[in-house]
């Protein structure tokens, strides 16, 4: 019998097909941002060509945590508890530092009950990438406001939310995480560039992705629905994104573009959409968020980025090894340490 | 010769003839908090121990810097006994404060040190004083004022060590070991001691019956507190990463584990073989704890009641999730904040049920400083092996007072890591099923993040989920692990530290006790032989789950009393929950629960009146 030939799936750099990079099926709501999200972390992976068993796929409780469940099976995955993935996530990286952390909180996972476990997490700049699918309310409770929902937004309820959001970026900019921007799970190429950055990175990666809730939030009156975002998103940069394994010369202006080396040796280049935005400046990436905000704009981009910081993890000056496979020669002392202990105690 | 200052007067002549009392009383320095008496009263202690007398040490500080009234209580004892005892004999009064109240509360016959401008004798004629100028002899041995707070401590080790007998050679090599490398330090201070000794030796005439005297009972035995002994137990575990947050009584353990291991688990290329991570709460901690364990360290935190509360998802998850861990509960005086420099056994039903739901966790009971150091290491192997957070339960007079204990072994067995798959395993195997019973132990295997296999990888969710570590909302799924983990803890009956007998002859009446009540236990044990002429077994339990010993105790006796440090019967209602409805009615409290170590006379007198002795 001849053998028929079947053409060979598209690979990877690694030889992995996106197959590889997939997970369960969603159980979220038909077109909910999170669920395209998922799809740019698959793809993001997939182009970077990060090995999936060396990625712990982290997240607390809600609608967005779940979603983990939906990309890349062949990753080790954690769905801790509510507003907590930072410290268990800060847990997982001391104990293998040599595996990556991706996170994916809510907005009230990350900025109700879980702010004081974010805001330590973002000063200590834990090596990992922490993405909010922000939406603006509760959607497993029915859709309640959550502390990132602007002003004057208004729930489908026809209630109106009278206090001021917590902008996660500004926070996380301020606290010290070194790669902070906003993105759009409808702006694909723009959150693809942002992922592939944040593989790229080392140290705390900040995105807040805005993310409609369709059954909740996306309606008229709010502001983190399809159409506000369409109507109101306003681009810092334009992020494109060179991998160091990929060989593209690209010509550009350079006074348009603002170049970063990232560690890995590669390229992320931020093409000015706004005069002179200099995404090193902390001060005036925080000036720039809150003077957004007074205009009822919605910034996305990469606001932040310092590429020298230490991680927390360098802080540590931990053995290249995970300790978590330490053999017991180098964990537990030899008896004369006992002995020698036991004698001073004499 | 101050002779003018005898307070029993005539009846000088009585003492000098009655019996001298021997290796057997206890010293009270009740000083202020933040004057430095804590080096002091170490050499104090040290130096009785020295002699080769039995010796314990409490400290009873309040919940402050400086300001309030501390009292340090040393215990000689030559039979051993290392409890707290009601009554102090011989009095240190360095507190103008609380002179008056401490002369007070001596008995009968007491001895009273103090600075003589106190002139405590107006208060008692049936005590003996001896009245100290110590602040001028602090100033002729101290030039520069600002020392002489602190200096003023070692010139009352001078004038006890004197009054007492004990040789000053051996107090010497106290103020040496204390203030090691340091012979500055060493001339200030053993100066003072000398002068306080030759001022006793001088001007003080011995008028009260209390001596040390040599003996050959501490003979290569240690002293060390609880907390540092939990902490060389950890690091000896192999403890690689740990996460905490400051709370009295148990930081005292996270800094002693935190010396260790930067002195013995770096590198020669001086890179750390751990982590140490001060976090933002106890709940951070014990999130950090939980990720650790689930991706294969070897990890812990310590705290004391209100972070144990804290604590409480964490728990529950680490338990439904099985996930490895220790945490180490220094207990403390509760409710609430409660008294947080005062001592308690009232945890042990907090944590036995910590968190919602259907929830169960293994409590360890260390009952001595030797057991903190071998529990501080099998904790780690029995989280690893039961994949389970581990409680190991102290208290703060175990925790922050130092005991004598004989030298630690070394731990002969190696690391018990569990059921870990290996991309090996996996090759052969294909894959594997998270929370499937396998062996028949209810135990099943896990992987850990990193493992190189395409199978490796499983969901870990505090949401129900069935054996493949699937989400699930099926009832039977979600009852089948259920029902596996309450196997798993049956498990946990026969891998935790089994009780000890301490006593198990023909009496028809019991004692179960655990941790530090164990002290009091013994001692009251014999005063119940020796004046009620009365056999009682006692076991000391060591661990929860209880094992089947302790049913087979209470099931070979009539009564069995359950002595315990907190006011609501706390461990009696694990045995009840425990043990068959006919055993139950067995049960008898005896409790003690005002934040001070329990003594043993206050067991021996409620025994005597619930007996009817």
């Amino acid at each position: 019998m001849a053998a028929t030939a079947t053409p060979n799936p598209k690979v990877n750099r690694i030889g992995l097909p996106i197959l590889d990079y997939r997970g369960g099926k969603s159980t979220l709501c038909a077109g909910c941002g999170h669920n395209a999200i998922s799809e740019r972390i698959i793809d993001a992976m997939y182009e970077m060509g990060v090995e999936p068993e060396r990625v712990m796929k982290m997240s607390g409780i809600g609608c967005s945590s779940k979603s983990p469940a939906y990309f890349m099976s062949r990753s080790h995955s954690f769905n801790s508890v509510h507003g907590r993935m930072p410290s268990v996530s800060t847990g997982a990286i001391l104990a293998n530092h040599t595996n990556m952390l991706l996170g994916v909180s809510g907005d009230g996972d990350t900025a109700s009950i879980g702010v004081g476990q974010f805001v330590h997490m973002m000063r200590r700049n834990l090596p990992m990438i922490y993405i909010i699918e922000d939406n603006g309310v509760y959607g497993l409770t029915k859709g309640q406001f959550s502390a990132t929902a602007d002003l004057g937004s208004k729930l489908k309820t026809g209630v109106i939310n009278d206090l001021p959001a917590i902008d996660t970026c500004a926070l996380a900019i301020q606290l010290g995480a070194t790669f902070v921007g906003r993105s759009f799970s409808g702006d694909k190429k723009q959150l693809l560039s942002m992922l592939k950055a944040a593989i790229a990175h080392k140290g705390t990666v900040m995105l807040d992705v805005i993310s409609p809730c369709v059954t909740f939030n996306d309606h008229e009156g709010s502001t983190k629905s399809y159409k506000f975002m369409q109507d109101h998103d306003e681009p810092v940069n334009e992020v494109g994104f060179v991998a160091s394994f990929e060989d593209i010369e690209v010509d550009y202006d350079s006074g348009s573009v603002y170049e970063v080396e990232m560690h890995d040796g590669s390229s992320l280049r931020l093409r000015k959409l706004q005069e002179d935005y200099d995404p090193t400046d902390k001060a005036n990436a925080v000036k720039t968020l809150m003077e957004a905000e007074a205009n009822h704009e919605v910034l996305t981009g990469v606001f932040y980025i310092d590429t020298e910081k230490p991680t927390f993890t360098d802080l540590l000056n931990m053995v290249d090894e995970p300790l978590a496979t330490l053999p017991e020669s180098l964990t537990r002392p030899p008896k004369e340490t006992l002995e020698s202990l036991m004698k001073a105690l004499q | 010769m101050a002779t003018g200052d005898l307070a029993l007067g005539q009846e000088q002549g009585a003492i000098s003839t009655q019996k001298r009392v021997v290796n057997d009383f206890s010293i009270n320095v009740a000083t202020v908090n933040g004057s430095g008496s804590q080096s002091a009263n170490s050499v104090l202690l040290k130096s009785i121990f020295g002699m080769g007398v039995p010796v314990s040490g409490k400290n009873l500080f309040p919940s402050n810097i400086a300001g309030l009234p501390t009292w340090y209580i040393i215990r000689a004892n030559k039979d051993g006994y290392v409890a707290r005892t009601r009554d102090t004999e011989f009095l240190v009064a360095l507190n103008p404060e609380t002179a008056k109240s401490d002369v007070m509360a001596l008995p009968a016959g007491a001895v009273a040190i103090y600075e003589e401008s106190l002139n405590l004798k107006q208060y008692r004629n049936d005590i003996v004083c001896y009245p100290v100028p110590f602040d001028k002899i602090t100033a002729s041995v101290c030039p520069e004022a600002k020392l002489r707070k602190l200096v003023k401590n070692m010139v009352y080790v001078g004038v006890v060590a004197q009054l007492l007998s004990i040789d000053l050679a051996v107090v010497e090599a106290g103020v040496k070991k204390q203030f090691a490398k340091k012979q500055k330090v060493f001339d200030l201070n053993f100066g003072a001691v000398k002068a306080g000794w030759d001022f006793a030796q001088e001007k003080l005439v011995k008028q009260d019956p209390f001596v040390i005297e040599k003996m050959d009972k501490t003979a290569g035995k240690i002293i060390i507190d609880g907390n540092a002994a939990c902490g060389m137990g950890a690091v000896f575990a192999g403890v690689t990463v740990v996460a905490w947050y400051p709370i009295t009584p148990s930081t005292s353990l996270i800094e002693a584990t935190t010396d260790l291991l930067k002195k013995y688990r770096v590198t020669p290329e001086g890179k750390a073989t751990f982590a140490v991570v001060q976090a933002e709460d106890e709940l951070a901690a014990i999130g950090m704890v939980l990720g650790a364990g689930w991706a294969g360290a070897r990890s812990m935190t310590s705290t004391s009641g209100p972070g144990i509360s804290l604590m409480g998802e964490f728990a529950g998850l680490g338990y439904y999730a099985e996930i490895p861990g220790v945490i180490f509960d220094v207990q403390r005086t509760g409710p609430s904040t409660g008294m947080p420099t005062r001592t308690q056994q009232s945890d042990l039903l907090s944590t036995a049920f910590l968190s919602h739901g259907d929830t169960k966790h293994v409590l360890l009971l260390p009952g001595s400083v030797k057991e903190c150091f071998e529990f501080g290491y099998e904790s780690f192997n029995l989280a690893e092996r039961l994949q389970t957070p581990i409680f190991v339960l102290t208290d703060l007079d175990l925790g922050m007072n130092n005991w004598m204990s004989e030298p630690f072994a070394y731990p002969e067995k190696p690391l018990d890591r569990g059921k870990v798959l290996t991309k090996e395993d996996l090759d052969k195997l294909g894959g594997f099923a998270r929370y499937k019973d396998v062996d028949g132990d209810a135990i099943g295997y896990r992987t850990l993040p990193g493992t190189m296999h395409p199978k490796a990888a499983y969901f870990t969710r505090g949401s129900g989920h069935n054996s493949s570590a699937g989400y699930t909302e099926k009832p039977d799924e979600y009852q089948e692990v259920m029902d596996r983990l309450a196997r798993k803890f049956d498990s946990a009956r026969k891998l935790v530290p089994a009780p000890v007998a301490v006593k198990n002859g023909t009496s028809r009446v019991g004692v179960l006790a655990f941790g530090t009540t164990d002290f009091a236990m013994r001692e009251s044990l014999d005063q119940i032989k020796k004046q009620y002429n009365k056999d009682v077994d006692y076991m000391r339990i060591r661990a929860y789950p209880f094992a089947h010993e302790i049913h087979d105790f209470v099931a070979s006796h009539d009564r069995v009393y359950v002595v315990e440090q907190n006011r609501d019967a706390q461990l009696e209602s694990l045995l009840k929950l425990d043990l068959p409805a006919d055993q139950v009615v067995k049960l008898r409290s005896i409790l003690n629960y005002n934040g001070l170590p329990i003594d043993a006379r206050t067991i021996t007198e409620e025994f005597a009146t619930k007996e009817g002795l």
